[in-house]
Order: C-alpha cells, then sequence, then structure tokens
C-alpha cells in the first residue's frame, strides 16, 4: 500500500535546494576555468586584469548556459507534456538539428557577415519548419511511437542535408567555422551572443507557461483535453512558437546541445507529482542548473583541448537514454 | 436549472457513408437518458456530436437557445461534462490532482475554495475520496472508472455526456454507477446523457432510451416503449422478449434471430 501513496520531498524543499545551488553553481562558474580566480579578485574591480577575465569571459559564458539549459529543459517539459512521451526532447524530435540546419545554411552562405540576426533567424526558421513538419507527420492520433518516428526522420533528414553541406562547402573555413559551431559550447561567447538570444528565449519561455493548464489537461488524451474546454489548436500554436523561439535562438549562440530537455524533466518530474504543466518551471531551473554544472566540468577537465559542452552532454545523455529505456522496459514487462 | 438539449437535423458522413442523418432528439435535464444501438450505428459519435466535440456534417445541437459549437471552448465545457469511451491517462498523477483536471474549464488556480469545495463534493460523491493521494496507475479498472466520473462531476456542469462509463465495472459497481447517475439525475436535476450496451440494465436504469440503427433513431421514448422485442429484433438481430419481473418488467435476450 505504502507504495501506491506518492511520496515526494516536500515541493519547498526543493525549491529552496534550487535556490541555494543556483548561486553557489553562479560563483562557481566564475571562479572556475583554466585559471582559477579566487573571490578576492572580484573585489579588486578594474585593478586587477582577472577582473576582465570574470567579466567578459565567464559571466557572459555563465549567463548563457543559464539561459539555453532554461530553454532546453523547459522545451523538453513541454513536448514531453503535449506528446505524453516521456522521450520526447527537441534533441530527439529533430527539432535541434532542423534549427541547426537553419544556421548552417546561413553559414554556409556566408549570409553572418550581412548582420548578425541572420544566425538566430535562419535557426528559429529551421525550428519552425522542423516543429511544423513534425505535427503534420505525426498525424492527428500522435500515439508515441508515430511522435518518435517523426522525429527520427526529421532528425535524418536534417542531419543528411547538414552532411551536405559540410562536403559542398566552397572553402575549408567554411566547413571548420560549421562543425566547430555544430558542436555545440557556450564557450568564448561574448555579451553579444546574449542580447542575441535572450529575447527569444524569454518570449519563448512566456509562450511555453502560457499552455501549462493544457498540457495537464492533455493527461487525458486530446479528446479529454478539448471536453475540459482545452482549444487543441491554440496550444498546438502556441508551443509550436515557444519551442520553435527557445530552442531556435539557443542553437543560434550556443549550436546543437542535447539531452537537457530529455533528462531534465524526469529528474524533476517526481517532485510535481508528475503533473507535465508543474514541470515546465521546475525543468528550466533544472535545465539551467544542469547545463552551467556541465560547462564548469568541461572546463576543469585536464585535457589538452576543452571538450566541448555538446559532446559532453551527450556523453552524458547516452547512458540516460539508456536507463530511461530499461526502467520503460521493466514497467511494461 | 439546466437547459434542454436538442439535436436537429443531425447528419454525419464517414468514409463517404452516411453514419446517420436526419436525427432529431430532445433531452430532458433531471433524466437519465441511455443511447443503444449495434456497434458501429453512430453512439460515440452522436455523442461527440453532442458534446460539441464533433461539427455534424448537417444539422445542429442546441443547449436552450444557443448551439453547442458557438458557446466558446471553456462555456461550453463548464456547461457540458464529457467522459470519453476509452479514456486516457498518460501521466501517473495522484487522484486528487486528476479530479482537480475536471475544473480547468472554470480558468480557476485549481486550489480556491470553491475549486477545493467541488473536488472534495465530486470525490465524496463517487466514493473515491479514500483514494486522493494514491496514483492513479495503482489503481483498478473500477476504481480507475470511478475517478474519472468524479472527474468529470467535478466541473459542476449541468449536462453530463457519458460514453460507455458502465463498461469494465462488475455488477456491484455498475449498480452503484447506476444509483449515482440517477441521483444525479433526478435529485440534482442533472441532465444525464450515457450510451451502453447493456439493454436490460438501460431497460432497468433509463427514464427514456433512444436506439440508435439502420441510419437514424429506430425507436425513443420510455424504456419499455423503446426496447421492445420488434425494435430489438431489428436493432441487432437478437430474439427477445420482456417478461415480469419483482421491480418491473425484465427484459431477457433468447438469441440470435433466424432470419
Amino acid at each position: 500500500m505504502s507504495d501506491a501513496l506518492v511520496r515526494r520531498p516536500p515541493a519547498g524543499a526543493i525549491a529552496a535546494g534550487l535556490v541555494i545551488l543556483l548561486p553557489l553553481l553562479f560563483a562557481l562558474s566564475l571562479s572556475a576555468g583554466r585559471v582559477w580566480i579566487p573571490l578576492e579578485a572580484w573585489t579588486a574591480w578594474g585593478d586587477d586584469p582577472r577582473w576582465t577575465v570574470i567579466f567578459e569571459l565567464r559571466l557572459p559564458r555563465t549567463l548563457l548556459a543559464l539561459l539555453v539549459g532554461a530553454a532546453l529543459g523547459a522545451s523538453g517539459a513541454a513536448l514531453q507534456g503535449y506528446t505524453r512521451n516521456p522521450l520526447a526532447d527537441p534533441g530527439v524530435l529533430g527539432i535541434s538539428s532542423a534549427a541547426g540546419l537553419g544556421a548552417v545554411i546561413v553559414l554556409y552562405f556566408g549570409l553572418t557577415a550581412a548582420s548578425p540576426w541572420l544566425l538566430p533567424a535562419g535557426a528559429m526558421i529551421g525550428a519552425t519548419v522542423g516543429l511544423l513538419a513534425l505535427l503534420a507527420l505525426a498525424g492527428p492520433s500522435s500515439t508515441v511511437v508515430t511522435f518518435v518516428l517523426a522525429g527520427i526522420v526529421i532528425q535524418t533528414m536534417a542531419t543528411a542535408a547538414t552532411t551536405l553541406a559540410v562536403n559542398l562547402a566552397p572553402t575549408p573555413w567554411a566547413v571548420d567555422e560549421i562543425v566547430s559551431w555544430l558542436m555545440g559550447a557556450v564557450a568564448d561567447r561574448s555579451f553579444e551572443e546574449l542580447k542575441l538570444a535572450t529575447p527569444f528565449v524569454a518570449l519563448g519561455l512566456i509562450l511555453l507557461l502560457s499552455t501549462r493548464r493544457a498540457l495537464d489537461a492533455l493527461t487525458l488524451g486530446e479528446v479529454g483535453a478539448r471536453a475540459l474546454g482545452v482549444n487543441l489548436a491554440s496550444v498546438r500554436l502556441r508551443l509550436a512558437a515557444g519551442v520553435a523561439l527557445a530552442v531556435g535562438a539557443s542553437v543560434a549562440v550556443t549550436g546543437v546541445i542535447g539531452f537537457v530537455g530529455l533528462i531534465v524533466p524526469h529528474l524533476v518530474r517526481p517532485w510535481c507529482g508528475s503533473r507535465p504543466g508543474a514541470a515546465i518551471v521546475p525543468s528550466a531551473v533544472a535545465g539551467a542548473i544542469l547545463l552551467l554544472a556541465a560547462d564548469i566540468l568541461v572546463r576543469l577537465t585536464p585535457a589538452a583541448a576543452e571538450i566541448r559542452l555538446g559532446a559532453a552532454m551527450a556523453v552524458l545523455g547516452g547512458p540516460f537514454f539508456l536507463a530511461l529505456l530499461i526502467r520503460m522496459r521493466r514497467r511494461i514487462t | 436549472m439546466s437547459q434542454i438539449l436538442a439535436a436537429e437535423g443531425l447528419a454525419v458522413r464517414l468514409g463517404g457513408r452516411a453514419l446517420f442523418q436526419g436525427l432529431d432528439a430532445r433531452f430532458e435535464p433531471g433524466r437519465v437518458t441511455c443511447v443503444v444501438g449495434p456497434n458501429g450505428a453512430g453512439k460515440s459519435t452522436l455523442m461527440a456530436c453532442l458534446g460539441g466535440l464533433r461539427r455534424p456534417d448537417a444539422g445542429a445541437v442546441r443547449l436552450g437557445e444557443t448551439g453547442v459549437l458557438g458557446l466558446g471552448h471553456a462555456a461550453r465545457a463548464r456547461r457540458i461534462g464529457f467522459l470519453p469511451q476509452t479514456p486516457e491517462i498518460a501521466w501517473p498523477i495522484d487522484v486528487e490532482a486528476l479530479v482537480t483536471l475536471g475544473r480547468t474549464p472554470h480558468r480557476t488556480s485549481g486550489r480556491s475554495p470553491a475549486d477545493r469545495a467541488a473536488v472534495a463534493a465530486a470525490m465524496r460523491e463517487t466514493g473515491v475520496a479514500a483514494f486522493a493521494p494514491r496514483r492513479v496507475d495503482t489503481l483498478s479498472g473500477g476504481e480507475r472508472a470511478r475517478v474519472l466520473i468524479a472527474r468529470a462531476l467535478a466541473g459542476e456542469p449541468e449536462w453530463l455526456l457519458a460514453d460507455e462509463p458502465l463498461t469494465g465495472l462488475d455488477p456491484g459497481h455498475q449498480i452503484d454507477a447506476c444509483g449515482l447517475f440517477r441521483r444525479l439525475a433526478h435529485e440534482r436535476g442533472l441532465g444525464v446523457v450515457m450510451t451502453l450496451h447493456d439493454l436490460p440494465l438501460a431497460l432497468r436504469l433509463a427514464d427514456s432510451v433512444l436506439v440508435l440503427a439502420e441510419g437514424g433513431l429506430l425507436a425513443s421514448g420510455a424504456p419499455a416503449e423503446a426496447l421492445t422485442p420488434e425494435v430489438i429484433r431489428r436493432a441487432y438481430g437478437v430474439e427477445a422478449r420482456l417478461v415480469a419481473g419483482h421491480h418491473g418488467p425484465v427484459l431477457e435476450l433468447i438469441g440470435r434471430h433466424a432470419a
């Protein structure tokens, strides 16, 4: 009987834990790196050369990791809620790849020189096209299987087109630019990138938050949600626009970073009673923490070259995906 | 007081074939109406039209003076509670959270005093209050069915449309559910419309019966007048007779009608 009851730690304690963890990681992120900067250097202001490292290299990098982590975490939670599929994620469903393709096309034609806004625009258009194709391919029934299959189709096509672009790239510099950007990282970013992404991510997050009640109602399936007065067409539109803006803007400034949206909702779900709408805010916070923690680890790894954040998340995400699969199989059998 | 729900000249085509057409029916509040008919006659489709979840190819459904499709999503859902035939519960949320979903059309937080009172009343009425903290994936089929009825009642609708709500319930829980539907209709003035396959049960439970077959309403009216042996033979190809029982007439199904 006790197993049938929902056992969860008090939500207040969890929130308090996250609120304490976030500033701790934030401070650690400003100090940690190739050069360890102790706290006293922070108060030296302009006099200490290390001050530049903190405020011009590590601060934008830290803020960007938080922003992109929140965008990916919230998008993953919203997609899992909408599709009623615990394996949904912007990466798994091919939306990140589609956004990547949009950005690669911009890089391929060397359009970034014309305007810095073209890269995020390309990525957001790519994400929108990918998401619309996903919803169209999955069809109105949208079962778990059709969604994953549709995601694989989009992922495959976007990856193929991206490979083709690399293959046909006019110059080796273009190849280098595309490949290094595709791997995903928050290193060497400035406030410029932050300024570029923040408005779009913020708008995307607001749209995703507006779908909370509808996502909860979708627990009862599409018919059940409509019976509860949910306007599914409007929900689909807000969700698609929200994910396209948040993921598109993130991919535009950091490249493709997978698995955040997949992992994070699973971590927070037990704390919010599995309600899909209630998982969005905690997923955004936990996504920000996860990506920042991963980026700090990446910086502290004693390797000749710094490991790319995208690669590190993939290394983390693979085994997590496997564990998830094993747990789902156990539940079915 | 609830308003009358009426179907006027309703027609639905499915795959080029008319499922039903020219269907007129009036549903009175304060009564339990059972919709019966063979598989594929369009019972679920009719229910979806009545609930404003499906646009008919012709005709309209009216709630009082207004068409259900013109009500707006949330307004319609506040007035008409709808229980789909194959309910999906995608996440292992707890029972109280599931019942609270019934408050969605009221656009409140779900935690206001009015919300809490409606959820508690619905859970008491359906006898699921004891399950409140349990996860829905640990419930039996019968418990789940009652929790879903509680979810519909939590919205405090004027009308309750239920597509085969008794399927999968054991006889005891079927009787409990029938008693609940009758109480809701007779004491609280709710209009209850439900589909079911169990004709003897329909005869005992319903205040009126609609028989949907052959592309329209084959019969309608008081149970014993609508469910005649002649109608049952035409609708299902089954021989039946009404026999006198202790509590009124009892329907006995004899066997396949030899054509």
